[in-house]
């Protein structure tokens, strides 16, 4: 099992030297400078200081000394300091944009995960049925309607009309003053409609990949073998089908890893959170390129990450990839 | 298994009898219809601004409302589908394209072609696809070309993996063990035994990547990186209509409607596709 | 200067080229919340919604309009512009210009402590000047102040500089926020200090928090030199999305915010908003316009700019962009302020006159498309990506344009590649953007022929002897007759030449909720009093004391 585990992350080598490489060539392909949105229309700002600003920000160097430098800084997480005003190192806030970015995914999936398997384990077994119509129309428009659209239609009904949820941002402004169950709750308030919001759009792939799984085991001979034997349907089902068709499922936890993030830059846009979707939209708009290679490339570590749990986690469970 | 090859009708037949598949593809084909002919669904110039009439609710003369310009939403809409459209089908197009090519050099010639073309595609992976779109088009501009490059760009790896997978098995197979033995060159091979049996799995893919791509493109019109006004796009006009989505709920709601439907109509007629086109499935 | 994407929420007065507010204007609805007891009390909390963040407190290394207008609580310079736009004294008592103009003498406030209970001096004041010359600040704004020729600091309550020769723009750059030198000295590079992020300063509000992302806190200092404000708390909240932030704003998350024509119009005119909140109005301290690249075969001639002028239909932009909130620009300056020349001359919408005006250049219509040797009038009208005024002013000028045959593409670019890419190497035929205005009316930076070079500010290169005169004239000398003399000769021949179609000055639109009394609008906006404003005790909704 180690060494399975070790072979797999000697894989991710090449891959995480390729990440770094593509995303520092893609952001110095790009025109335009990073200095460009604050000064360069500021008619106090002189050639003499947008040079100085350039210099101080080592935009004068080689590319080739800045990926260089870039390499081995990432080694360490360290992603630099970031271009806009307040120069804050670019890891420093990543960390702090992070645990609200992760919380809101992590909870969304596991909404996924309740709703979607049930709905995909009673659509493969009642395949044509009205159930399995209407569930799969029901999560494919979960997929197909605009995320910040249905955001602002669930802030006006519960919001604005109803009152029952705050509309944005992640805390009430008495936050501080609340006891422990307080604060949760208050934090759950608030998270209520981005996690559903991501867990709805979320919905449709798991829910369909466990169906065909399901539909794909359903046919398997032992399945066929278990119903001569005369087992109830449900202990067939339950016991014999599901196991087996849930195992893949796992992987693709890993796999839903990257949508989840790019997504997180809508979500948190529009509902005001302070995670990092938004740091690399407000990122990109500004031509920070430290922060966005920073976030480029955690967003790559956490995908990789999520693939490597997925695969020890499947091998944890077949005991057949572990020989391998 | 590669008797069982399905026959076209065959798979046609059970396509239409997927009455969800069916639906969606009905959907499909009205916004194609629409697309081609704007003129008959709507007698207003989409860009003809009125600011006599800025944001008039449905009436007789503007069954869709008038947008913050005046300008009428029936066409606007008509006209966008063109637009989001074309968005969709170039970028699968490229994607597919793009996708094809890696997919049989990695899956025909292996080796270290293979080995490097798929180290590419797993670090591809690895990146927020939204992420990388976002980045590329807001140093570029948000022209409707570089939109619809950039999803292709970001979107081939999927179906690379499926070609190469394809590809290596049908490799193996002995009627093209037998066909190459024969001295049939690698193009023969090609388009006689491999893309017939990926079809389907391909045109599974491309269509669920239409529907992406529109999705994909509303979502940077909601940043303000999408399609750019005055022309018209499901994704624009959604998005002109969210500040006002209280008052003119006519503004949001029909390109959202139109957003919504052509989105679920592609998946619904992806999974039919999929089903029809899986032989194991024939019998039920 | 040039707005970028980051809209301001609140129009607030800005010394330095950020933004600026004016013009009278009254509240739509003031004072129709229910009958209290209207007493000045002490406490409550008021809540922004700002769609940027926070960059950094301290002004000298920022740029952006949010950053500014936190700072603004917490730090002071030694002037300031009171409510009709005039130079007033904040942490400088008085001040004296010298009979020659070139050496200025302020006197500062006494008693003044920091917020960490140090007492302000002058040293502070040179503390500050130096580090805005030192090439090691990261500071766009220290132009004006390489202008000096000699600071001195005889006594802790007295600061003097001395300029070469008589620089007008002097007086308003002293507004740059005063630096602690006691918590500064230390660092080299004042953007990477903790003050950028934590700020101790001497204004009405001590700094609590900043959540990156998502707010900053800010609470009453009681010792404040002006008196003790009455709000006990200033939140400002990130809210990146206006829609979002409009709700909010209805829900009662937010109680101050800037709102769009539309929403203005549109959305706010029922009785139940107009129950809860007070709308104001008054002239934005900017003016939108198309400029042309005048090295452009096309618009080298004067009088196809002049064509372009009267083709272009203001009062529709005016209608269908700001939906009627916003008057015509005829030039940079704000009209009511003293710099602003009413009697230029004007173009009025007049597709007939545009045309003559082309054929007399030459332009003959073929096919509903205008000619000359062989090329059709066609070209490019490029303005940044995500600005919806912007987009909606490029889809109206390109209709005005198509009925006299010229055809105009119009072109989107985000922002930075917009600045770097195109105006700034003068790849343009025209744009479409924006300038601040600032009080001062000195423009040096956009017309002098001086300042055409890349990158810098003339990006349409104009030219004019006469202009280049005036200009020199009008920052070298504090006379204001003399002055207003010069930038109305200016302003006139801008009219004529027609260098930029000047397009539109958009009306600030603020609105807050009416449990907050006190606000009275003046030329400068609502916010320059805001240590005024108050919550009458029975209308209290966040039990905070100061």
């Amino acid at each position: 099992m180690l060494r399975y585990i070790a072979r797999r992350l000697l894989l991710t080598i090449p891959l995480l030297v390729g990440i770094s490489l593509v995303s520092f060539l893609m952001m110095h392909m790009a025109p335009g400078g990073p200095i460009g949105a604050g000064t360069d229309m500021n008619p106090k700002a002189t050639a003499e200081s947008r040079a100085r600003l350039k210099a101080y920000y080592g935009l004068d160097q080689p590319l080739h000394v800045q990926y260089g430098r870039w390499l081995g800084r990432m080694a360490t997480l360290d992603f630099g300091d970031s271009f806009s005003p307040d120069g804050r190192p670019v890891a420093e806030k990543i960390k702090e944009r992070i645990p609200i970015t992760l919380t809101i995914n992590v909870l969304s999936m596991g909404l996924i995960f309740l709703v979607a398997i049930p709905v995909g384990v009673t659509s493969a077994v009642r395949r044509g049925s009205l159930f399995d119509r209407i569930s799969t129309v029901a999560v494919f428009t979960g997929f197909a309607i605009p995320t910040f659209w249905l955001a602002l239609l669930m802030m006006i009904l519960f919001g604005v009309r109803l009152g029952w949820l705050p509309i944005s941002g992640i805390s009430s402004l008495d936050y501080e003053s609340l006891g422990t169950l307080g604060k949760i709750a208050d934090r759950g308030r608030h998270l209520v409609l981005p996690v559903l919001l991501a867990g709805f759009g979320g919905l449709a792939g798991m829910s369909r990949y466990m169906r065909s799984n399901m539909l794909e085991v359903i046919r398997q001979d032992y399945i066929a073998t278990a119903r001569a034997k005369g087992l109830p349907e449900g202990t067939v089902i339950f016991r014999h089908a599901m196991r087996n068709a849930l195992l893949p499922v796992i992987t693709i936890l890993g796999l839903s890893v990257p949508d989840l993030l790019g997504g997180s830059v809508i979500f948190e846009t529009i509902f005001a959170i302070p995670g990092m979707g938004q740091l690399f939209y407000q990122g990109v708009m500004s031509r920070d390129y430290p922060l966005i290679m920073g976030i480029l490339t955690i967003g790559a570590f956490l995908t990789l990450l999520g693939n490597l749990l997925a695969d020890v986690g499947y091998a944890l469970a077949d005991p057949r990839i572990r020989q391998g | 298994m590669n008797g069982s090859r399905s026959t076209g009708s065959d798979f046609a037949r059970r396509l239409l009898r997927n009455r969800l598949a069916a639906a969606g593809g009905a959907v499909i084909l009205f916004f194609f219809l629409l697309s081609a002919l704007p003129g008959v669904f709507s007698s207003h110039e989409p860009n003809r601004i009125d600011i006599v009439n800025i944001l008039h609710p449905p009436s007789a003369s503007h069954p869709l409302g008038t947008d913050d310009l005046g300008r009428d939403v029936l066409a606007r809409v008509v006209y966008g589908a063109r637009v989001s459209l074309k968005v969709g089908f170039v970028a699968v197009g490229i994607a597919t394209a793009l996708g094809l090519f890696v997919g049989l050099l990695s899956g025909f010639y292996g080796g270290w072609v293979d080995a490097v073309l798929m180290r590419f595609v797993d670090m591809m992976l690895c990146f927020p696809t939204f992420f990388l779109i976002l980045s590329v088009i807001a140093f570029l501009e948000p022209s409707i070309w570089n939109i619809m490059v950039v999803i292709g760009l970001t979107g081939w790896m999927g179906v690379a993996r499926l070609v190469r997978a394809e590809t290596l098995s049908i490799k193996e197979r002995d009627f093209v063990a037998a066909a190459r033995a024969q001295g049939a060159g690698a193009a023969r091979i090609i388009f006689r035994h491999v893309l017939p049996n990926t079809l389907a799995p391909i045109l599974v893919a491309a269509t669920l990547g239409v529907a992406g791509a529109i999705l994909t493109e509303s979502a940077l019109s909601f940043l303000g990186i999408g399609v750019q006004p005055p022309t018209p796009s499901w994704g624009n006009i959604l998005t002109a209509g969210k500040d006002n989505i209280e008052y003119a709920w006519w503004l949001s709601l029909f390109p959202g409607l139109a957003i919504l439907v052509t989105v679920l109509g592609y998946n619904l007629l992806g999974e039919g596709i999929r089903d029809a086109a899986d032989p194991r499935l024939k019998g039920r | 200067m040039m707005e970028s994407l980051r809209r301001a929420v609140l129009p607030s007065i800005a010394l330095f080229l950020l933004l600026a507010s004016c013009g009278g204007g009254k509240p739509e609805s003031a004072g129709k919340g229910a009958p209290v007891s209207d007493v000045p009390a002490y406490g409550d909390a008021i809540v922004e919604g700002s769609i940027g963040d926070v960059s950094g407190f301290l002004t000298a290394v920022t740029t952006d309009a949010s950053s500014h207008e936190a700072a603004g609580y917490v730090f002071n310079g030694l002037v300031r512009y009171d409510k009709n736009l005039k130079l007033e004294g904040e942490l400088a008592e008085s001040w004296e210009i010298s009979p020659d103009g070139k050496r200025i003498t302020f006197h500062l406030r006494k008693g003044v402590k920091w917020h960490d209970g140090a007492p302000f001096t002058s040293d502070d004041v040179m503390f500050t000047y130096r580090r805005m010359i030192d090439p090691r600040t990261p500071t766009a704004y220290g132009e004006d102040f390489k202008q000096v020729r000699r600071a001195a600091a005889p006594d802790p309550h007295t600061f003097v500089v001395e300029y070469a020769r008589p620089f007008a723009p002097a007086l308003a750059s002293w507004g740059m926020h005063v630096l602690p030198k006691h918590l500064l000295e230390k660092y080299p590079d004042i953007s990477k200090s903790p003050l950028n992020k934590k700020p101790v300063g001497t204004g009405p509000y001590r700094f609590v928090e900043w959540k990156t992302g998502e707010k900053v806190v800010f609470h009453v200092s009681p010792d404040y030199f002006e008196g003790k404000p009455y709000i006990a708390r200033v939140i400002s909240r990130v809210i990146p999305d206006q829609a979002t932030m409009f709700l909010e704003l209805k829900s009662g998350g937010v109680d101050i915010m800037t709102l769009t024509p539309p929403q203005y119009v549109r959305q706010t005119e029922t009785a139940e908003f107009k129950k809860s909140f007070n709308k104001y109005k008054y002239t934005a301290s900017g003016y939108t316009y198309l400029g042309f690249r005048l090295s452009h075969p096309f618009f080298r001639d004067k009088r196809v700019r002049q064509a372009i002028a009267h083709a272009a239909d203001k009062k529709a932009l005016i209608d269908g962009v700001l939906l009627g909130l916003g008057q015509e620009a005829t030039g940079p300056y704000k009209p009511g302020t003293w710099a602003f020349n009413p009697g230029v001359k004007k173009y009025p919408h007049d597709p007939a006159r545009a045309k003559a005006l082309l054929a007399d250049a030459g332009w003959k219509e073929k096919d509903g498309v205008l000619v000359k040797d062989g090329q059709p009038f066609e070209f490019t009208v490029l303005t940044n990506a995500g600005n919806d005024a912007r987009a909606k002013t490029a889809a109206i000028l390109q209709q005005n344009l198509a009925e006299v045959g010229v055809r105009m593409k119009i072109r989107t670019v985000e922002w930075a590649a917009f600045i770097n890419e195109f105006i700034d190497k003068r790849k343009f035929d025209a744009v479409i953007l924006g300038w601040n205005i600032t009080p001062d009316p000195d423009q040096f930076d956009i017309w002098h022929s001086s300042k055409t070079g890349p990158k810098e500010l003339n990006h349409v290169g104009f030219a004019n002897p006469e202009v280049d005169r005036l200009l020199d004239e009008g920052r070298s000398t504090f006379d204001l007759e003399k002055r207003k003399n010069a930038y109305f000769r200016i302003q006139e021949i801008l009219a004529e030449e027609q260098p930029y179609v000047f397009l539109y000055v958009p009306e600030a639109l603020p609105v807050v909720n009416n449990r907050f009394r006190g606000i009275v609008p003046a030329p400068a906006g609502i916010t320059y009093n805001f240590i005024k404003w108050y919550v009458p005790a029975a209308l209290r909704k966040h039990k905070i004391t100061p």
